[in-house]
């Protein structure tokens, strides 16, 4: 925990992208926490007067349904990010159990066919199937549609763990501990475990990236629940109804720039994290272009 | 003889790899609207059909829920539906679009097709030699101010999703500047022709949606080969090539450029998926004829043939693609006919 705490302090005075990353991001958590003490009900509209620009009754303006645009983008944010959490969280169990199993069983059936659907995963397009998806089951909450996205999105992070973990098996604790009858669960939990922590940890942030880019696009789509408040369901709302045309300018500004500074604290975040882990593995950021 | 196994055995694994990537995307799209609860796309159109104010009989309901049923391939045990579907889908049987009835989805696919093909092909071919050729001056040299512009400029785009850069985009040089049109391939009006006039309007309105995967493919090229050259670039056999006085040039293109270029055409593979659901992305935000449109529109009216046919069409697309990026990665590295798997 000590040490947690001194690499945290050392990376914060070293790295300009992790102090700005860990800056904005306590920043948009503040906002977040906005949210609790809002006067008004996020599902509700018409409640202030429609498309008022940014004043100081409302700060950042109103929306054309009549919503504080304010308060809204703290509850879109807090719900935003809770579903980047969902996904990460759980697509990290399945991550974590194919990448070990794979990395211990190294070379064997199992590892080749837990390797080849982790191809077989990545390469499947995803976003044709979640429109298919949402097409037939329109009434998913977010809570299901991020189960759905746990469960593609695992394969790139397995291999990173299953690679760390091939390596481990090689160190010599690992014959250590095997001759003196440790068991393979006690090994992986008590031994393993703490060594991938880092790379589980920067995947995380990387997950959530990439959730987070499916889920405005789907919202934007107008694919998602559109009565709760996201940064991707705002957004759609704004498009839908011609916020670019009528000159409510703020009702499109304000979420995209919120958009930008989440996703741009999240990245600068997870390269910093990954050049301190290992310079070597800041490729795993190659999944850009699909969000 | 040797090489020749050695490459047999690589081309199967990977041919295992694309079949495997279209079994389980043509199931789990089987699966969809028989496992998800009210999914029924038979049950959804009646209900469409309620919901529209028609007052139907019961048993002129039943009578339609069975029809439907049949017209879905929703009849039977769920084994035998899923013979019938996997024969349709190998015969290219994809069904009658609902709504434009009764033109065959495979007809709307292939109409679409070339504007997709066209803007992904173009702009990932250009935007993968460019990263590539600057991330590895990038990565190999100390950088003179125009690269130092291209790193921080990718960084800049990276983190931001797509569909928003495609957006600010749209919003700057079509709504603010005006300099080009808002949606469209093509002037309304003229004729898809060879002539210069139409040519010179496909460019005009191509020229948006293209530069916007272009910046975000050169930007993920650049950042992946740079880290990868700036890796080789340490080893010993590059030091010793300098210390024999080799020009950079020379080191650059056949020694470092060379050895990570298998890796760089592997990630090309293997982001042929995201690169695709890019041009979906882009094809929606710009009103783009090809697939994404199609399928925005499918989605706005309820098609269910027509998105299901898309995505069946898009998963095979990819599986092909990737195959066919992997069978050419043995002629740029040798050393794949030999190491085992």
């Amino acid at each position: 925990m000590r040490a947690f705490v001194n690499t945290v302090r050392k990376l914060f005075r070293t790295d300009m992208r992790f102090r700005f990353g860990v800056i904005a991001l306590g920043f948009l958590l503040i906002f977040v926490l906005l949210s609790f003490f809002s006067p008004y009900d996020p599902r509700s509209s018409y409640y202030v007067p429609i498309s008022r620009p940014p004043s100081l009754k409302y700060l950042f303006g109103t929306t054309g349904r009549g919503q504080d645009l304010f308060w809204l983008l703290t509850f879109a944010l807090k719900n935003s990010l809770i579903f980047g959490l969902e996904v990460a969280l759980l697509s990290r169990i399945i991550a974590i159990i194919t990448g070990v199993v794979a990395g211990y069983r190294g070379g064997t059936i199992i590892d080749n066919v837990l390797t080849l659907f982790c191809d077989t995963f990545v390469v499947l397009p995803i976003f044709p199937i979640l429109v298919f998806l949402r097409l037939v089951a329109r009434g998913m909450t977010f809570s299901t549609l991020a189960v759905v996205l746990a469960l593609f999105g695992w394969p790139w992070d397995a291999r990173l763990i299953r690679a760390q973990v091939l390596s481990l098996r090689e160190r010599k604790f690992t014959l250590t501990a095997v001759f003196s009858g440790k068991s393979i669960f006690d090994l992986i939990f008590s031994e393993y475990l703490l060594h991938i922590l880092p790379i589980v940890l920067a995947t995380t942030i990387n997950n959530m990236l990439w959730s987070l880019g499916l889920e405005i696009t789907l919202s934007i789509l107008g694919l998602t629940p559109l009565d709760i408040p996201t940064m991707g369901t705002v957004t759609y709302w704004a498009i839908q109804q011609q916020a670019m045309v009528t000159g409510a300018w703020w009702w499109i500004l304000f979420p995209i720039v919120f958009i930008i500074l989440l996703f741009t604290s999240l990245y600068l975040l997870v390269t910093s994290l990954t050049s301190f882990i290992n310079p070597q593995l800041r490729s795993i950021n190659m999944r850009e272009v699909g969000r | 003889m040797r090489d020749f196994l050695g490459f047999l055995k690589y081309f199967i694994k990977r041919l295992l790899v694309s079949l495997l990537v279209i079994f389980i995307g043509v199931s789990v799209v089987f699966l969809i609207p028989r496992l998800v609860p009210g999914a029924n796309p038979a049950e959804m159109a009646i209900r469409r059909l309620q919901m529209s104010g028609a007052y139907l009989p019961a048993e002129s309901v039943e009578k339609m829920k069975q029809a439907l049923l049949k017209l879905y391939g929703l009849e039977g045990s769920l084994f035998s539906q899923y013979i019938r579907f996997w024969r349709e889908v190998l015969r290219g049987n994809l069904g009658p679009s609902f709504a434009s009835f009764p033109t065959p989805v495979i007809t709307l696919i292939s109409r679409s097709l070339p504007w997709t093909v066209g803007l992904l092909a173009l702009t990932t071919i250009l935007s993968w030699f460019t990263g590539t050729i600057l991330g590895g001056i990038a990565g190999y040299k100390n950088k003179g101010v125009w690269i130092r512009v291209v790193e921080i400029f990718s960084n800049a785009v990276r983190p931001i999703p797509y569909y928003i850069l495609a957006l600010l985009l749209l919003i700057l040089f079509a709504y603010v500047l005006g300099w080009f049109p808002t949606g469209g391939a093509y002037q309304i009006g003229l004729a898809p022709t060879l002539s210069w006039s139409f040519l010179k309007s496909v460019v005009k309105y191509g020229f948006l949606p293209a530069i916007s995967l272009i910046i975000v493919g050169v930007g993920a090229w650049f950042l992946n080969m740079e880290n990868l050259v700036s890796n080789i670039t340490g080893e010993y056999f590059v030091r010793f090539a300098r210390q024999m006085g080799l020009r950079d040039p020379i080191i650059l293109k056949s020694y470092v450029m060379r050895l990570a270029m298998p890796a760089q055409l592997t990630g090309l593979g293997l982001q042929l998926g995201f690169v695709f659901n890019g041009t979906i992305i882009t094809e929606i935000v710009f009103n783009y004829p090809g697939l994404g449109t199609l399928i925005y529109t499918a989605i706005m009216q309820s098609d269910y043939n027509l998105v299901m046919g898309t995505t069946l069409f898009s998963i095979v697309a990819v599986a092909l693609a990737t195959l066919i990026v992997d069978l050419l990665l043995p002629l740029i590295d040798p050393r794949i006919q030999y190491v085992q798997g």
